[in-house]
């Protein structure tokens, strides 16, 4: 074998550097372990840029989400982090979520305006959540200065619902209406876009449920396995779209760079690295949005040959 | 009337029998590889093709000249063209070419309008533009062509088309010689190789030879898998994604030990 050991990608049908990939996954594996992110949003656009297909790229990435995952919630269901009753509820309005985000996904690549589809979605969200985010470091890095307690919001009209049940982990009494839309839209997003939607989920949460966030990251992780999961069949089932060896050499990387990024969280400050993940969303939203308004280089492209 | 039936009639002969191809010469030709293996590892190839005339007569007047073509499975393909919409670009319109084929080379001993005609061209489809077949293009899209345009430059970018004059090593008008790349990014499929002997702007001779590309071992039964079983391949997806993820961590909390 030679030196820059390229990598034949059976159902990408392109062939790509082998270590690329393992550094493109370790990278991001990093980010997600660093941040405690599912990494999703970044892994998606920058197999784009390397030349995958965009229906292999978004299938193959939510492959790679339930693998980081699996390995994410194993620490919080030891550390009993995780509310299952809730993550149960977000899961089946994910799960409807994602059958809807499926068939838009297939009816976009018809109309041949899926890549215009996600780009947009991710300027979007990624422009949301990272000024939010920005937002939110800033004001709590200056409250730790001055020492305040944080208090949680109370939205009222969410206790207005009916249909309560009782979320014990969580210490919540709510209808499970919010949960079950919260859940509904990032599954269409993790159909869509191939990622796990954590950075949508875990503010909903917080903000919007008032869930503690001590078990925020394990619920939404436990949801996310198996949103992605059925993401993943469903875009193998009717798509033939997920690349096993393309998944399988972003897990590796991926599962490797999360322990690394975990340990150097630890060492880190948690609010500068907020900041840091906020700017970092923030470029990949600026960067794509270029990408959006600039004069595109080529103005023809071929249709990527559906189904074999 | 008569007068202009005959020749119409022997050209007609002419087609149904071949005479233009019952030539005094023939190509031997061989290949370095009929078979082109896609393994894990796969990062384009190159086949040699090369090859001798065989002659039963003396060696007529004037140059003889050698065309090769490749040309892998063809396929009906979606162009796509982008336009600015309240400042953005979208694709907007499309173009279905009928057939293009997802590789095509062509290797020549010379300039290639020097050493074909046009009706030869057009008879036997060996340039690139002719090697793709379109019928034409919805009424509400203008300038159709520029749609074949793009789709050949954009192959030809990706080393997917390719028109290599003078890449033929033809020596004593007998013995001929190529290289072809076959790119990384190569479909599946049977290959035509074609082999053109040409006199006068005038294909005196043609050859064909068939590449069989395939995938080979696990590449070939993960697309097989893929699309056969689609299910059962989704499964396997999940039951990797899973057990690497719970290695992961069980390997790391050992090592943290």
């Amino acid at each position: 074998m030679t030196a820059p050991m390229q990598f034949y990608l059976p159902i990408a049908e392109v062939s790509v550097n082998a270590f690329l990939l393992f550094g493109l996954g370790g990278i991001v594996g990093v980010l997600s372990g660093l941040f405690g992110v599912g990494g999703g949003f970044l892994i998606t656009p920058l197999l784009f840029f390397i030349g995958i297909p965009p229906t292999v790229a978004v299938a193959t990435g939510a492959n790679q989400v339930v693998a980081s995952s699996i390995s994410g919630v194993l620490v919080h269901l030891k550390r009993k982090t995780v509310d299952i009753r809730m993550g149960t509820v977000l899961m089946l309005g994910g799960l409807a979520g994602s059958t809807a985000g499926i068939w838009l996904f297939n009816l976009l690549s018809r109309l041949g305006q899926i890549d215009l589809t996600v780009q947009l979605s991710y300027v979007v969200f990624l422009g949301i959540v990272g000024t939010m985010m920005l937002q939110e470091s800033l004001r709590s890095m200056s409250r730790a200065r001055r020492a305040q307690p944080v208090k949680r919001s109370q939205h009222m009209w969410v206790h207005r619902l009916p249909l309560k049940v009782k979320f014990r982990t969580s210490g919540l009494y709510i209808s499970i209406i919010p949960p079950l839309l919260v859940g509904f839209f990032v599954g269409i997003l993790a159909a869509v876009m191939g990622v796990g939607g954590g950075f949508i989920m875990v503010p909903a949460m917080i903000y919007l449920l008032n869930m503690p966030t001590k078990v925020v990251i394990g619920t939404s992780l436990y949801q996310i396995i198996f949103v992605t999961a059925f993401t993943t069949f469903m875009h193998a089932l009717t798509n033939q779209s997920v690349d096993l060896m393309l998944a399988l050499m972003l897990i590796l990387g991926g599962v490797i760079g999360a322990q690394i990024g975990a340990q150097l969280a630890m060492r880190l400050k948690a609010e500068q690295l907020r900041v840091l993940l906020a700017l970092l969303v923030l470029s990949v939203c600026l960067k794509l949005s270029w990408d959006l308004v600039a004069t595109p280089d080529e103005l023809f492209s071929i249709a990527a040959r559906s189904g074999g | 009337m008569k007068a202009f039936l005959v020749p119409l009639a022997a050209l007609a002969m002419m087609i149904l029998t071949g005479a233009p191809l019952c030539a005094q010469e023939d190509v031997v030709a061989g290949l370095s590889q009929d078979r082109i293996d896609i393994t894990a590892d796969f990062d384009g190839s190159d086949i040699l093709i090369y090859g001798a005339v065989k002659r039963e007569t003396p060696l007529p007047d004037g140059p003889l000249d050698v065309i090769i073509t490749v040309e892998g499975p063809s396929e009906p393909e979606n162009v796509r063209r982008k336009s600015r919409v309240v400042g953005v670009w979208l694709n907007t319109d499309v173009v279905t070419i009928d057939l293009a084929p997802s590789f095509y080379a062509v290797a020549t001993t010379g300039p290639f309008t020097e050493i074909v005609s046009d009706t030869e061209d057009l008879r036997y489809s060996i340039s690139i533009p002719r090697a793709i077949r379109s019928v034409g293009a919805p009424q509400t899209v203008e300038n159709s062509q520029e749609f074949t345009d793009a789709l050949i430059r954009l192959r030809t970018q990706r080393g997917l088309y390719a028109l290599n004059e003078g890449g033929i090593r033809l020596t004593e008008q007998t013995l001929f010689r190529t290289d072809i790349d076959l790119p990384a990014n190569l479909v599946e499929g049977n290959y035509t190789t074609r082999i053109f002997l040409l006199r006068d702007r005038r294909v005196v001779s043609l050859y064909e030879k068939t590449i069989f590309v395939r995938k080979v071992g696990l590449e070939r039964w993960l697309f097989r898998l893929a699309h056969q079983q689609p299910a059962v391949y989704g499964i396997l997806a999940l039951v990797i994604a899973a057990v690497a993820g719970w290695t992961a961590s069980a390997v790391f909390r050992l090592i943290r030990r």
